[in-house]
C-alpha cells in the first residue's frame, strides 16, 4: 500500500489534537496536577473533613499553595491530613488551617491562614490550630434549633 | 409449521444468545490478529482517518451547538435562583460525564461504524474476502481488525474533542449572549469537575464505547449476506445495535461509576 | 461416475454432496484432474461449476465425500491448515475480487508483500510482468472500478499467477473478452501450463479455446462429473454431452427444435399497457 503523506500528516494533527484536548480536560477542569512547587508536609488533624479528599486544594488567601496528600484516621479517631505546600512560605507555628466550602454545595478546601508567632513550622510539623469542616445539614439544624440567626 | 409466542421468543432469544457467543469469539480474533505481526500499521492510518478525521466536522460542530443549548436552558432555570454562576458547573459536569462519551459514540456509530459495516459487507458480496482468503491472507487480519481498533482510538479523542468544542460552545452562549461572567463560569466548571470521577470516567466511557462500535461495526459487516439487502441490514444492524448497546452500557457504567 | 485410477491426480472429488437449501448441487460426484495438465470444466449455466472451482480452494465444504488437494484431504481443514494448502494454490474468481481499495498494481503486488522478503523494486518488476503477460500495462496505476469487465479479470489473473503457484483455478477466463484477448489468454494459459508444469483448472462456456486447450475435459451435469480426453469426450453418445457439443454447430437447429413460438405468434401486452 501506498504512503500518502498528506493523509498521514491529517491523521497525526488529528492525533495531536484529541490527545490535547484531553490533557485540557485532565489537567486544566480535572484539576489533576498542582503544578507549583511543593515538597513541604505538614499535618493537620480535623475532628470533621466533610468530603475532603486527596488531592484536594490547600490555599492562602484564596491561592493555591499546595494540596492534600492522604487522609487518615488517628488514634483518638480524628481525620489525620498530610499537606503537601510549597517549601518557600513562611508559615509560623500559630497558623490555622480550616476546611471550607468553595460555593454553598461545591468541592472541599483547606485554607491556612498565617498567625503573628516568630517560630516558624519545619517540615513534619502539625498545625494546632484547625476548624473542622461545616456541613450544610449541620447548618441547617442549627438554624432551625436556635430558631433565629444569632448562631452560637 | 405453526409456532407459538413463547415458541418464537425462545427461538429468538437462542438467536441473540448465539450472536454473543459469535461476538465473544470474533472480539477475541481480533485481539490476536492485533498483538500477533504483521502489524498493519498502515491499514491502521487509513481506517483512523475514515473513523476519525471524516467525523470530525459532524462531532466538533454537534458538540459546539450542544454545549451552547444546555448553556441557555441551563440559564433559564439557574438565574430564578440567582444561581447563574453555576452554569459552568452544570454544563462542564453535563458535558463531560454524560453528553460527550455517549453522543459522541452515537454519532460516530451513525457516521464511522455504518461505513465500515457497510465496506466489509460489499466485500463480502463481491467475493473480496474469500479473495483474500484464496491468498492466504486472515481477511479478520487485513481488513476487520485495522478497522475495530481504528474506532476504538479515534472515539476518546473524538469525545475529548466534542467536549471542548461543548464547553466552548457553552461559554460562548453564557457569556456573550447571556452576559455570565467569564471568570466565575470558568471557576464554576472547574471548580465541580474532577479527575478521577469525571475526567477518567468520560473517557472510560469513551473507549468502552470505541471497542464495542468497533466490534459491532466489523462483526456486522462481516456476517452479512452477500447480497445489495445484506450490505443495507449490515448498516441499519450496526446503528441500531450499536446506539442501543451504547445507551445499555452507558446505563451500567455510570451505575458503577457515578455511585 | 467412477474413473480409472490414474495416480497423477492432483486433484480429486470422491462422492462429494452438497446441497444448498433445498437445491441439490452435487450429488455424489467424483472426478480427479490430472497434474500438470490442462482441465477444462464445462456445463451450462449454473451446473456448479463455480462452486467446483471454491471447493477445491477450500471455500466451500462439501456435506460428505472427500476433496483432495495435493494428496490432502482438506474437507475438514481448519482456515490455518486450508491457508498452507492455498499457499500453493493461485485463483481466479468468476467475478475477479479484487479489492476495490487499491489500484491494479497494489492487488497484484498484495501477495509478493504478505508472503515475501521481495524489495520494493523486485516487488514492481515482478508486477510489471505478470501486468504485461497479460495486457494491461499501462493499467497499473488505475482503481477497479475504472475497469472494464474484462480488464478486472485479466487484472485478476494477473494476481493469481503473481506468486508462480503449482495449481491454477480460472473460473471463467474468457467471458467478456474480445477474440485477441481470448487468444492472448489462452496463449498465456497454455505457456504457464507448458513451461511451469502448472495443474490448471479452467471452467468456461467457450467451446473452441476449451477444446483447443483441454488435456482433459469436465462435463458437469445433473450433480455429477463426466470427465476424460477431449477426443473421448466428443465421441460420447450421453445425449446431455452431444446436446452441449453441437450447440454451437449449424446443425444443431435442425436437430432440436428450440420450441420459442409462444413468445413469437403475437405481442400480447401493449394493450395491457398502464395508459398515464
Ligand atoms: N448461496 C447459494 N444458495 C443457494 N443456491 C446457490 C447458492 N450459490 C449457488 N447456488 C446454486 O448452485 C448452483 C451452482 O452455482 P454455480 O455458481 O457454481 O454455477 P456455475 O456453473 O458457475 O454457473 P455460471 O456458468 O453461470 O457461472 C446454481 O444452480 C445455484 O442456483
Ligand atoms: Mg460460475
Amino acid at each position: 500500500m501506498k504512503r500518502s503523506p498528506l493523509r498521514d500528516l491529517i491523521v497525526g494533527i488529528f492525533v495531536l489534537c484529541g490527545l490535547a484536548a484531553i490533557a485540557y480536560l485532565s489537567i486544566q477542569l480535572g484539576g489533576l496536577y498542582y503544578s507549583g512547587p511543593a515538597g513541604f508536609k505538614l499535618i493537620a488533624t480535623f475532628d470533621e473533613v466533610g468530603d475532603l479528599k486527596p488531592r484536594s486544594a490547600v490555599v492562602i488567601a484564596g491561592v493555591r499553595v499546595g494540596q492534600v496528600v492522604s487522609i487518615e484516621l488517628d488514634d483518638l479517631l480524628r481525620a489525620r491530613c498530610v499537606l503537601d505546600v510549597d517549601p518557600s512560605l513562611e508559615l509560623d507555628v500559630e497558623t490555622s488551617a480550616a476546611i471550607k466550602t468553595a460555593g454553598l454545595l461545591g468541592e472541599k478546601f483547606i485554607a491556612l491562614e498565617p498567625g503573628g508567632s516568630d517560630e516558624m513550622l519545619e517540615s513534619g510539623d502539625e498545625i494546632d490550630r484547625t476548624v473542622s469542616a461545616l456541613s450544610i445539614e449541620s447548618l441547617v439544624g442549627k438554624f432551625v434549633n436556635d430558631s433565629g440567626l444569632e448562631g452560637d | 409449521m405453526k409456532f407459538t409466542l413463547i415458541e418464537n421468543l425462545g427461538y429468538r432469544s437462542l438467536v441473540v444468545v448465539e450472536h454473543l457467543g459469535r461476538i465473544a469469539q470474533f472480539a477475541l480474533r481480533i485481539t490476536a490478529c492485533l498483538l500477533v505481526p504483521p502489524y498493519r500499521f498502515r491499514r491502521l492510518v487509513g481506517d483512523v482517518y475514515d473513523a476519525g478525521v471524516l467525523s470530525l466536522p459532524v462531532v466538533c460542530l454537534s458538540g459546539a451547538v450542544v454545549g451552547g443549548t444546555l448553556s441557555l436552558l441551563g440559564y433559564t432555570t439557574l438565574v430564578r435562583f440567582g444561581a447563574e454562576e453555576a452554569l459552568g458547573a452544570l454544563v462542564g459536569l453535563a458535558v463531560i460525564r454524560e453528553l460527550g462519551p455517549v453522543l459522541t459514540a452515537l454519532l460516530v456509530t451513525g457516521r464511522a461504524g455504518s461505513a465500515f459495516a457497510a465496506e466489509i459487507a460489499t466485500m463480502v458480496t463481491t467475493e473480496q474476502l474469500d479473495g483474500l482468503r484464496m491468498m492466504s491472507v486472515d481477511p479478520v487480519d487485513f481488513v476487520v481488525s485495522p478497522k475495530a481498533l481504528a474506532l476504538l482510538i479515534a472515539m476518546p479523542l473524538l469525545a475529548g474533542l466534542f467536549a471542548v468544542f461543548a464547553l466552548m460552545g457553552g461559554y460562548g452562549i453564557a457569556v456573550g449572549l447571556l452576559g455570565v461572567d467569564g471568570g466565575s463560569f470558568m471557576a464554576s466548571m472547574e471548580g465541580s469537575v474532577k479527575f478521577w470521577n469525571d475526567v477518567i470516567g468520560s473517557f472510560s466511557k469513551a473507549i468502552t464505547f470505541g471497542a464495542l462500535t468497533g466490534l459491532i461495526a466489523t462483526y456486522r459487516g462481516y456476517i452479512s449476506e452477500p447480497t445489495a439487502a445484506g450490505v443495507s441490514a449490515a448498516t441499519t444492524g450496526t446503528v441500531v445495535i450499536g446506539s442501543v448497546t451504547i445507551l445499555v452500557f452507558d446505563f451500567f457504567l455510570n451505575g458503577f461509576w457515578g455511585v | 461416475m467412477s474413473e480409472p485410477r490414474e495416480p497423477e491426480f492432483r486433484i480429486a472429488f470422491d462422492g462429494v454432496s452438497l446441497k444448498r437449501g433445498d437445491r441439490v448441487i452435487f450429488d455424489g460426484l467424483s472426478c480427479g484432474f490430472p497434474r500438470g495438465r490442462v482441465s477444462v470444466v464445462l456445463g451450462g449455466s449454473g451446473a456448479g461449476k463455480s462452486t467446483l472451482i471454491r471447493m477445491i480452494g477450500g471455500l466451500q465444504r462439501p456435506d460428505s465425500g472427500v476433496v483432495r488437494v495435493a494428496d490432502e484431504d482438506i474437507t475438514r481443514y481448519s482456515e490455518r491448515e486450508l491457508f498452507k494448502v492455498r499457499d500453493r494454490i493461485g485463483m481466479l474468481f468468476q467475478g475477479g475480487a479484487l479489492l476495490d481499495s487499491m489500484t491494479v498494481a497494489e492487488n497484484v503486488a498484495l501477495p509478493l508483500r504478505e508472503h515475501t522478503r521481495l524489495s520494493e523494486k523486485d516487488i514492481e518488476a515482478e508486477v510489471d510482468r505478470r501486468l504485461v503477460a497479460v495486457g494491461l500495462s499501462d493499467a497499473g496505476q488505475l482503481y477497479p472500478r475504472e475497469l472494464s469487465g474484462g480488464m478486472s479479470r485479466r487484472a485478476a489473473l494477473a494476481r493469481a499467477i503473481v506468486m508462480d503457484p503449482e495449481i491454477l483455478l480460472v473460473d471463467e477466463p474468457f467471458s467478456g473478452l474480445d477474440p485477441i484477448n481470448v487468444r492472448r489468454i489462452e496463449a498465456l494459459l497454455v505457456d504457464l501450463n507448458r513451461h511451469l508444469d502448472l495443474t490448471l483448472i479452467v471452467t468456461s462456456h467457450h467451446m473452441a479455446s476449451s477444446i483447443r486447450m483441454a488435456d482433459r475435459l469436465v462435463f458437469m451435469v445433473d450433480g455429477i462429473a463426466i470427465a476424460g480426453p477431449p477426443d473421448e469426450l466428443l465421441k460420447n453418445s450421453d445425449e446431455r454431452i452431444v446436446e452441449f457439443l453441437v450447440a454451437e454447430s449449424d446443425s444443431f437447429a435442425e436437430h432440436h427444435e428450440l420450441d420459442v413460438t409462444p413468445l413469437m405468434d403475437r405481442r400480447t401486452l401493449p394493450d395491457r399497457r398502464k395508459k398515464s
